[in-house]
């Protein structure tokens, strides 16, 4: 995005945020969005673009700790924050409990709301690490899944929800 | 080398291996490339459904910093690119030119810096439109006096695309003349949208040094995509390279050739730079292909409890371009399945196509060429039928089911079922949903003045077209070609002409392989979607790959094989007669303990072959199918109905499928799962619909309903296994039977709550506000 002229005026503001915990700072348009910073500015492909609308959840990704669409959401709102994405999930070499869950029920299969299903995952077992069927399909109900059927999302929340149990 | 862990093939629920890179955010969808000095491409659309262009003035949009070129249909008209073929023999406009046909078309295209500029400038092209009336119902398009849409075509006066008929109308008439009563039924399958999570789109890159046009596309067909560019844009086919990256699903929508392709590549031509089109979600729900759109009337004539006859007419509304992906020989796609599952001697079919100011498409969502409309029509007349009678709608299944000992069984529209036992699978979903309990439960619900409601569907589909000979798409024998390559490690490369969009073929496909030559899974890798580097193809869609592909790779597989033995042979210093082929090795009958693995004998094909045999251990097979395979199944579906707002709620859902073999369970019940989803939906909730002036009402996801983890029901599952007799490893395709199957069984449930009041029909999607009025018209609104 380094084009910026139109018929109107163009404003550029610098921001400064974490990024799956290394600090980033660019000269950016204002109405830049969050997705297209993550996508475009940091070359971070794994958040993707499903509606524009806030509707899908294809382009989940956590700041601070938070579910939020970053297709509709301008990457300036989030300065000084601290944002995880998809890639950001697993500890180096490893997988994060969501991702294992989500490979062993099943639980994607073209993949593509998969890093939001799984950041907004991540979310409600950081609040409710043992939640019923109904809060996690309660939870999960901004992301949209065209594939699956939700039943092994499901599974896949509740596996990782074990395992985490199980390791704290 | 030790063999004795077992091999993972046919029938092992092997994780998948594609998973690991999607659950670490590194899948490669085409969005995610990014190529030097790449251009960015966005359209502006036609806000009137149907208008003269009196003229554009791109000048604002051109002077603006940062466009690098504004495209419009007079500039692709000097190229003889304003049109282009759709999949059907009709033309459909790249850009418009004399008029716009429905609302979104594509009118001018912007190439721009980066795609923020492009929006600003698509704002910045001003057309001067004469608005014409609207056309917005097949209906209307044939009236008499309506305007005609394809005005552009010679020798089209009026908005009749084609007449078709299948079956023995004598046959039926006669049928019906000695019917001991008539079941009929008018219903209407509403038009929807695949809207698979990733839109549509594509990097183009024509390199001006060497010509070659390397096209990154959502393509479920990159082979026959390859060949229907170079013959629409004359460029020679070698100089063609489509690669279609990981996709976000597909559903049919990734079917046919969009005008976003054509532009980027032509822009990306003219300025020798990439081009990236990135489609948005209401670009994707108001221009490319929908599904459905069909009037259906049907009747059955019925002698006591069988069913003597039926008689179909259909009106299709084909929006402004007729471009239903379907093969040539049948115009109304395989619609003449429309028996079902059912053993009914006459049957006769009508159908009529006509254009209106609504977007082209005509695809299957997640079917087979109107496989899912003919599923429809059958299932829900059996159950209007079986009300008539006074017969248990299950029991008058039975009595009209074709028999298993009829099999190969030939319909009364010419089709030849493979093999089916439809009684068996009936028999296990009314066993695992308690059928009798429910109907009891049902009728003492009803003495409390509670509703509730059990809908059956016994569906049969047809998939895994070829054979070539018959089924052709633009000319093209449906057929698939895979190549296997047996590195001298014994690790192989299977490379297929289909392409996944989230099937799993890099597990299934490696299973196959993995069967048939004694590796495991792990070892093998699949290879798709670049048509520089595997065979030739028709691609994925209508449930083909695993009937067609998965037959073509286990084919190659044993040609591969056949050379492998002569080289155990040589090993083994045995005869080849005296060898035998068990647990993913070679041994001499009687001495099991002189045996070779394949990871042996590729090590020798390379190093050690016998005296005068070729090196190497690959080869290629072009899988033609002698016949389609038919899967079938049956769903059961319980609803309880909220007398006092209409709405339903779903309380069961079973599901028992047959599908043949199955390769990967695992894989195939998330086939099945995804598919009730999106049959629910049908059911409930999706609907593109258009007001009087050809607004596209459903042009978002807010407007576009679509079943979250909220509404969605959860799914018990069952299978019944009869192999196809003539598919090499028994399988016959699984991803669209549950799209195909459900929407009835979901709608008979509904309808089955208020079927002691009289009620028959209510049409899709079954929201609350249309039970609610039904519920007050019997007088059982609380």
């Amino acid at each position: 995005m380094t084009e910026t002229a139109t018929e109107q005026a163009v404003y550029t503001k610098q921001l400064n945020v974490t990024v799956n915990g290394q600090a980033r700072s660019a000269a950016i348009e204002t109405r830049l969005l969050l997705v297209h910073f993550l996508r475009e500015t940091l070359g971070l492909t794994g958040t993707h673009i499903g509606c524009d609308t806030t509707s899908c959840g294809a382009c989940t990704v956590l700041v601070d700790g938070t579910p939020v669409k970053s297709c509709t959401c301008f990457a300036v709102q989030t300065e000084g924050s601290e944002i995880t994405t998809v890639e950001g999930l697993a500890p180096a070499g490893g997988l994060h409990p969501v991702q294992e869950g989500f490979h062993e029920e099943h639980g994607l299969q073209c993949g593509f709301c998969t890093p939001g299903m799984m950041l907004t995952a991540t979310a409600l077992l950081a609040e409710n690490p043992n939640p019923s069927e109904t809060e996690i399909r309660w939870a999960l109900s901004g992301n949209i899944c065209r594939c699956t059927g939700y039943q092994n999302i499901v599974k896949a929340v509740q596996y990782a929800a074990a395992k985490m149990r199980e390791g704290s | 080398m030790a063999a004795t862990e077992e091999i993972r093939g046919v029938g092992h629920s092997v994780k998948r291996l594609e998973d690991a890179r999607f659950i670490r955010g590194k899948g490669n969808y085409f969005d995610d490339i990014t190529l030097p000095g790449m251009l960015h491409l966005e359209f502006l659309r036609s806000p009137f459904a149907h208008a003269r262009i009196k003229s554009i003035d791109a000048s604002r949009a051109e002077a603006l910093p940062g466009v690098v070129a504004v495209v419009t249909g007079e500039l692709l008209a000097q190229h003889s690119l304003a049109w282009m073929p759709t999949l059907s023999g009709d033309t459909q406009a790249v850009l418009a030119t004399d008029k716009v046909r429905f609302q979104g078309q594509e009118v001018a295209a912007v190439i721009a810096e980066n795609v923020y500029i492009a929006k600003d400038a698509v704002e910045l092209i001003e057309v001067d439109y004469e608005p014409l009336q609207a056309i917005t119902s097949p209906q209307q398009a044939l009236a008499e006096g309506a305007p005609v849409i394809r005005d552009e075509k010679e020798g089209q006066e009026d908005n009749h695309i084609y007449h078709w008929e299948a079956g023995d109308k004598e046959a039926t008439d006669k049928a019906f003349a000695g019917a001991d009563q008539v079941v009929e039924l008018d219903t209407f399958y509403p038009r929807c949208h695949p809207a698979p999570l990733e839109c549509c789109g594509c990097v183009a890159d024509v390199n001006p040094a060497t010509g070659k046009a390397t096209i990154y596309m959502t393509s479920q067909a990159p082979h026959a995509h390859r060949t229907l560019f170079a013959l629409v844009a004359g460029l020679p086919e070698h100089k063609i390279r489509i690669i279609s990256p990981d996709l976000g699903g597909g559903f049919g929508n990734k079917v046919p050739i969009y005008p976003g392709y054509v532009v980027a590549t032509a822009a990306s031509l003219l300025i020798g730079r990439p081009v990236k089109w990135v489609e948005d979600r209401t670009g994707n729900l108001i221009s490319t292909g929908f599904a459905r759109d069909y009037h259906m009337h049907g009747e059955l004539a019925l002698k006591g409890d069988r069913i003597a006859g039926l008689r179909v007419k259909l009106l299709s509304d084909n929006g402004a371009f007729f471009s239903d992906a379907q093969p040539t020989i049948c115009k109304a796609g395989l619609f003449h399945i429309v028996t079902g599952s059912y053993d009914i001697p006459a049957a006769h079919v009508e159908t009529d196509g006509a254009y209106t100011n609504k977007a082209p498409g005509g695809v299957a969502y997640r079917c087979s060429f109107r496989v899912t409309e003919a599923s429809y029509l059958i299932e829900r007349l059996v159950q209007t039928a079986a009300y008539e009678i006074g017969a248990d709608p299950a029991e008058f299944r039975r009595s009209n089911f074709i028999k298993p000992e009829q099999f190969p069984y030939k319909s009364a529209t010419g089709f030849e079922y493979d093999s089916g036992d439809y009684g068996a699978a009936m028999d296990m979903a009314l066993e695992k949903l308690g059928y009798e309990d429910l109907r009891r439960e049902q009728a003492e619900a009803r003495k409390e003045g509670k509703l509730i409601g059990i809908g059956l569907a016994s569906f049969t589909e047809v998939v895994g077209a070829g054979h070539g000979a018959e089924y052709k798409i633009a000319g093209l024998r449906m057929n698939d070609g895979a190549e296997l390559r047996i590195h001298p490690t014994g690790k192989a490369v299977l490379k297929l002409s289909v392409k996944a969009q989230g099937q799993g073929h890099e597990t299934t496909f490696a299973q196959i392989v993995a069967e048939e030559l004694g590796l495991q899974p792990e070892d093998v890798e699949v290879q798709e979607g670049d048509t520089d580097h595997t065979p030739y193809g028709l691609g994925t869609y209508a449930s083909r790959s695993t009937p067609v592909s998965g037959a073509a790779a286990a084919m190659v597989s044993r040609r591969i094989r056949a050379k492998a033995k002569k080289i155990a042979a040589h090993l083994l210093e045995a005869s080849e007669d005296d060898l035998e082929w068990k647990d993913g090795r070679f041994s001499v009958k009687g001495a099991p303990e002189k045996s070779t693995t394949i990871q042996d004998i590729a090590f020798a094909a390379y190093t050690n072959v016998p005296e005068g045999m070729e090196d190497g251990l690959e080869g290629v097979y072009y899988y033609d199918p002698p016949n389609m395979t038919y899967p079938f199944g049956t769903y059961a579906v319980a609803v309880q109905i909220d007398r006092g707002t209409g709405a339903w709620k779903v309380k069961r859902v079973v599901a028992v499928d047959d599908c043949g073999v199955r390769i990967n369970p695992m894989i195939v019940e998330g086939q099945i799962m995804g598919g009730l989803t999106e049959g629910f939906a049908i059911a409930a909730m999706e609907l593109i619909d258009f007001d009087e002036d050809g607004n596209c009402i459903g042009a978002n996801f807010m407007d576009y309903l679509l079943p979250t983890s909220w509404e969605t029901p959860s799914f018990e599952l069952g299978e019944t296994v009869t192999p196809s007799p003539h598919h090499p490893l028994g399988a016959k395709g699984v991803g669209e039977s549950a799209t195909v199957g459900s929407p009835a069984a979901f709608v008979n449930a509904v309808v089955d709550a208020l079927a002691h009041a009289g009620v028959r029909n209510f049409e899709m999607p079954v929201t609350s506000d249309k039970v609610w009025a039904a519920l007050n018209e019997v007088g059982l609104a609380e």
